[in-house]
């Protein structure tokens, strides 16, 4: 049954006709959840009472860390498919994700160091959360400098996979460390600004962005799975029956 | 039997060659003596922030050794012959991070109290010093392990390892160092000691077997 499964939905040629039809609907879906919660957020949501127009930021701020935990999740997931059963899309997957999640973690660092510096007063403060997030970003280098220096693809593939397990069960361990020790050091100088349950007009376009950035990550890290695909089985009939074919 | 003979043959081997055992240890006491220097060598301000130079010079001296854990054994073979052995790799692989230990980083903990004497740490820091050295140097160690497997087969890495493993390393580091802090303010140090065990243990428990894991992986390249 797992072999049939594998066979049918998990082989990089199904993977690749099927993908060719989903791409443009993932893009299209993308493209309006991303105007509708641009235009909504930037706009037609009111202002903050405390923050004024500034919190505006949220909404790249927001989705994008959401998104980069996310990614690292999905990294960790395909991770244990890859070491169990060697499911070679389920590497792909994996190895993809990475710069992607990297990318998402490093613009959520610059988007909450511009937003707070008005609010909070510095670029950068060493609270517990943006530490986690930081050392998000480093575990995140580290898969893709380990996946850089190894030649071999399936060994390459296991021993990122490794990496990314050994990576997820230490992410809660790192999380409450860090609060712990921030609370530890110093008291809480900045506490976070006291979140009155978020109004529906600002919900609203948060969800559509959080949307859009899930989509958008998928639809990257299919046209990405794409080429990975393409250049494992360059040497393979259908690869170039395709290309062919445009 | 086997277990024994590898843990031995190991630390008979380091210690055989002096400078296998005595770089790490050297490194270790000149960064902690460098800090000094450029920051102050003024006592108190020492003494604050003593276990942070302490624990970063371990830190460092124990990636820098670990990258050589399993380097030897590849170059002349003898990985493979583990890796063929009838034994469980996992329990191969923990005794060599044992002797690892005993012979790298036990001259570490044997001399941090005569750095705790230059940087003017109290009696009972220097007691917390060497009592989370003693828990914390395995869990860095058994994690580097990890790291050092996963590298086995690639030539030249360089300073991969560091990147690969530094950020787990957090914890341990965050925990150690707090111990200290508490020790300054002549707080009990009970529930401390309780939290670098629990990592201890979390990562004798795993890291053995993914470090074989590993090994097994690097070995293919």
């Amino acid at each position: 049954m797992l072999h049939w499964f594998n066979q049918k939905f998990l082989s990089p040629k199904l993977f690749y006709t099927t993908t060719t039809r989903l791409l443009p609907w993932v893009g299209g879906a993308f493209a309006v959840c991303f105007f509708y919660g641009l235009i909504t957020g930037l706009f037609i949501a009111p202002a903050d009472y405390q923050q004024g127009d500034g919190f505006r930021i949220m909404y790249v701020h927001v989705p994008s860390a959401f998104v980069a935990m996310a990614i690292y999740m999905t990294m960790a997931c395909s991770a244990f498919v890859t070491l169990v059963w060697r499911v070679k899309m389920a590497a792909i997957c994996m190895s993809c994700s990475a710069s992607i999640g990297a990318w998402f973690t490093f613009l959520a660092l610059v988007t909450g160091s511009i937003w707070g510096k008005p609010m909070w007063g510095a670029w950068w403060v060493w609270d517990a959360r943006l530490t986690s997030v930081l050392i998000l970003f480093f575990l995140y280098i580290g898969f893709i400098a380990l996946q850089s220096v190894i030649t071999d693809p399936q060994s390459r593939d296991r021993a990122g996979a490794l990496l990314a397990i050994v990576g997820v069960i230490n992410l809660p361990i790192i999380h409450y460390s860090v609060i712990w020790w921030n609370t530890l050091h110093q008291g809480p100088t900045i506490s976070k600004f006291a979140s009155p349950s978020i109004a529906p007009d600002m919900l609203y376009p948060l969800m559509a962005m959080i949307l859009a950035f899930f989509l958008f990550y998928f639809w990257i890290l299919m046209l990405r799975m794409r080429n990975q695909i393409v250049l494992r089985e360059i040497k393979s009939q259908w690869v170039s029956e395709v290309m062919q074919h445009g | 039997m086997a277990l024994l003979t590898i843990i031995r043959h190991d630390i008979l081997i380091n210690l055989r060659q002096a400078f296998s055992w005595l770089t790490p240890l050297i490194f270790f006491v000149i960064v902690v003596c460098l800090f000094p220097l450029a920051v102050s060598p003024e006592a108190n301000m020492l003494r604050q922030i003593a276990p942070g130079i302490i624990w970063v010079a371990a830190l460092l001296s124990i990636l820098l050794s670990i990258n050589h854990l399993f380097r030897e054994e590849a170059l002349t073979g003898f990985l493979d012959l583990l890796l063929l052995s009838p034994y469980s790799l996992t329990l191969l692989v923990g005794c060599k991070i044992f002797s690892h230990w005993i012979v790298h980083c036990l001259p570490l903990i044997l001399i941090s109290p005569l750095l705790g004497f230059l940087l003017n740490l109290h009696p009972y820091e220097t007691y917390a010093l060497v009592i989370t050295l003693l828990l914390g140097t395995p869990v860095l160690c058994l994690l580097g392990a990890i790291g050092a497997a996963l590298l086995v087969g690639v030539r030249s890495h360089g300073l991969l390892l560091p990147i690969l493993i530094m950020p787990l390393y957090i914890p341990v580091l965050i925990f150690g160092t707090s111990t200290l802090m508490a020790a300054a303010a002549n707080q009990p140090l009970n529930g401390y000691i309780a939290i670098m065990a629990a990592l201890t243990l979390f990562s004798l428990a795993f890291a053995p077997f993914l470090t074989a894991a590993a090994l097994r992986i690097g070995v293919n390249q």
